[in-house]
């Protein structure tokens, strides 16, 4: 497997971890948040932390898309198919995504809701046009990575005339949670950022360059392979140690300053930015998601539904919103393990492979 | 007394109807020119609703498996091929030589005669080729809709040779723990073939009868092989937690010992998913004293079913019973129990 077995060598990683080893100040603690979820599922997954010093620390970050959504978009998504008899179409990782009253998509599809799981926006377009008396929603979610694919659907729907294609548009933007984490009342104490990888492909690196200079903190675009963590890591603790906060691309194999200036076009044509979104976790946040734009107000399944805004609280003593934040570990939650676990999740944290609990749960928890 | 009827069986394009399910000589017709002929056996031909045998001396086992795979014709094999191989492979675990199957038939209206001849013509080649003759069975019709082509289970029994004890709950620290060959090839096949994912692979199923690798293995060290498992649904991970589970142990595995196709490895990577926990439907996984892992190495090795099988890691003290894994890349990992199907991750 061309570029992917090469950045997974156990030889490289044994000399890296050395030479991380050897520029780590025993005197100090390193705090890293990796942003992404596909960061987290890599070290654990990988068995990243066992090649770092003790006193580097990875904190998880909110960058896994089905972790972040609020219930109450999973409530929506739920009404949508039982009161309008729509054929619901997802990502299969959403699935288990609580919603209130022990409810989940999974769920409702056992009780006889018209879902289905697939693995491109394609596929929905195709549903659509295979049931022309049915009414077909992509629930959309997802970073700006997943996000082109909806814009394309959009497009083509509307160039079709297919009308009876609509999105549940929930996708979200990456700076914005980034600046969300470090302006909270409270703000976790982070060293440093492990920056988006497959994010950054699209939105380049260039948008983080203002939060390494305002808030003083080293971004570095990582990978997903876990020699991408390691070496993100050193050049983190290499600029810490040197005082700088800049923002430099480890994953230059796939990341430009610029990105894909096409993707953003297409999807600042279709998607524009929504004033405020509520994030699991990290509340309501001011200009943090996209909602489809009038021009194509017709593909707008919130419109052409009037669905209602639900808030909807988070089960008791779950600790899936400080985890998000990087303020609590998976292991500091009461519910991990005793209630909450893969088969049965009760926050969002435990769904995802991406998510930080499931991860811990999953590969981790025998530290 | 030869029955003859009116017309023989269309099976260019004929469908199952629900008079092939109904008691009638529609269905005698179906079970004499299609079941009973290619199966063809002493047994069969006497036309009971039983099979009377006599019985070896000694222990005796039995397994059950009921098969419900889509796509009904993947790379390397068909529902017919596995519903045997599946059976046969359940009552071999228990280092027992299977003697009969038996097979039960839930038909869906609509499925093509032509379709069903092939299955039943590659059954009855997998049950031949075993030396296993399926010697009793039924068939039922359901209305369209109500089945997904044809579902078919399989039972089979065995003798069980003296002085052999292999059972799930038998592992113990210090054993050693050998997998017979490369993980994930069934499933990957099988998801490369489901129309909804367009990718191609050369990779075929592994569907295999694995009694005679399993044979060489009990009559060569009877006493020193504990467990035996075949890692199907939920793939090697979930086999292992499962010994694990029964015998009160941990296991720790090595990530770089596991061999895995190049083809299944790059599949797994475009699905999101793990080898380790993908299905397999022609390998085992050993568990025997240390002193004779490198002897039954090297019988697995010098069988055609076993050629490229490895010893993986062993049996451990835990009591938590984890199954851990030092990774390819140098760190340890928990090999969990998967958590319902394994579903893509969205990136």
């Amino acid at each position: 497997m061309k570029y992917i077995s090469e950045f997974r060598q156990h030889d490289l990683a044994k000399h890296l971890a050395q030479a991380i080893a050897k520029t780590v100040d025993p005197n100090r603690h390193y705090r890293l948040m990796e942003f992404c979820g596909g960061h987290t599922h890599a070290i654990f997954r990988y068995g990243v932390q066992d090649l770092m010093p003790d006193n580097v620390e990875f904190i998880h970050g909110p960058g896994c898309p089905v972790c972040v959504l609020p219930t109450g978009r999973i409530d929506n998504a739920i009404q949508l198919v039982e009161q309008h008899d729509v054929i619901l179409c997802t990502y299969a990782d959403l699935m288990r995504v609580p919603a209130t009253g022990r409810n989940n998509l999974l769920k409702a599809k056992a009780a006889g809701a018209d879902i289905r799981m697939l693995y491109s926006t394609q596929d929905a377009l195709k549903i659509a046009r295979d049931n022309p008396q049915r009414q077909v929603v992509f629930f959309a979610i997802g970073f700006e990575t997943t996000t082109p694919p909806t814009a394309v659907a959009i497009k083509q729907a509307q160039a079709e005339g297919l009308q009876n294609f609509s999105v549940f548009c929930n996708h979200v933007l990456t700076p914005a949670a980034m600046q969300a984490i470090l302006d909270a009342p409270q703000p976790v104490a982070i060293d440093a950022f492990l920056g988006p990888s497959h994010v950054s492909t699209i939105i380049g690196s260039r948008p983080y360059e203002a939060f390494a200079d305002r808030y003083r903190k080293p971004i570095v675009i990582a990978g997903f392979e876990p020699l991408d963590v390691m070496q993100s890591a050193l050049m983190l603790i290499c600029q810490l140690n040197q005082g700088r906060h800049e923002v430099e691309n480890e994953y230059s194999r796939a990341v430009t300053r610029d990105g894909n200036q096409k993707a953003q076009a297409l999807t600042s044509e279709v998607l524009a930015l929504r004033d405020s979104f509520e994030w699991r976790g990290l509340g309501l946040i001011a200009n943090s998601a996209l909602k489809i734009r009038a021009e194509y107000a017709e593909f707008d399944a919130e419109q052409r539904f009037e669905m209602p805004a639900i808030q909807a609280s988070d089960v008791k003593g779950c600790e899936c919103p400080a985890i998000l934040r990087g303020a609590k570990k998976p292991q500091d939650c009461k519910l991990l393990g005793t209630v909450c676990t893969p088969e049965n999740p009760m926050g969002s944290c435990m769904v995802s492979s991406e998510g930080a609990c499931a991860a811990y749960w999953s590969y981790g928890r025998l530290r | 007394m030869a029955v003859t009827y009116t017309f023989p069986l269309n099976l260019k394009s004929a469908h199952i109807d629900l008079s092939h399910g109904g008691g009638g000589r529609a269905m005698a017709q179906l079970i004499d020119e299609l079941f009973i002929k290619h199966f063809d056996n002493d047994l069969l031909r006497q036309h009971n609703d039983q099979a009377l045998f006599r019985v070896p001396a000694g222990r005796m086992v039995i397994s059950t498996d009921g098969h419900v795979i889509s796509p009904l014709f993947f790379p390397g094999g068909d529902i017919g091929s596995l519903a045997v191989h599946g059976t046969l492979n359940d009552v071999a675990m228990s280092g027992a030589k299977p003697l009969f199957l038996a097979a039960g038939f839930i038909l869906e209206e609509g499925l093509p005669l032509a379709d069903l001849e092939k299955i039943v013509i590659s059954m009855a080649a997998a049950a031949k080729a075993a030396g296993t003759p399926i010697i009793t069975g039924d068939t039922k019709v359901v209305e369209r809709g109500k089945g997904d082509g044809v579902f078919i289970t399989t039972t089979g029994i065995g003798s069980v040779p003296d002085g052999v004890t292999i059972s799930g709950d038998r592992a113990k620290p210090g054993h050693a723990i050998i997998l017979s060959g490369s993980i994930g090839d069934h499933g990957v096949a099988i998801m490369a073939s489901r129309e909804n994912l367009q990718f191609t692979t050369s990779i075929l199923s592994d569907s295999a009868a694995l009694h005679g690798l399993v044979a060489e293995l009990v009559t060569a060290l009877p006493s020193e092989i504990h467990c035996l498992r075949d890692p199907t649904r939920g793939g090697l991970a979930t086999a292992l937690n499962e010994l694990a589970r029964q015998s009160g142990v941990g296991m720790l595995i090595d990530e770089a010992s596991i061999p895995v196709k190049a083809e299944v490895k790059a599949a797994c990577e475009i699905l999101g998913l793990d080898p380790l926990y993908v299905a397999n439907e022609g390998k085992l996984v050993c568990i025997c004293s240390a002193d004779a892992a490198e002897q039954l190495l090297a019988i697995m090795r010098a069988h055609p079913l076993g050629q490229d099988a490895a010893i993986i890691g062993s049996v451990i003290d835990d009591p938590h019973g984890f199954v851990q894994m030092t990774t390819a890349f140098g760190g340890r990992r928990i090999v969990d129990w998967p958590v319902g199907e394994q579903l893509p991750r969205i990136c």
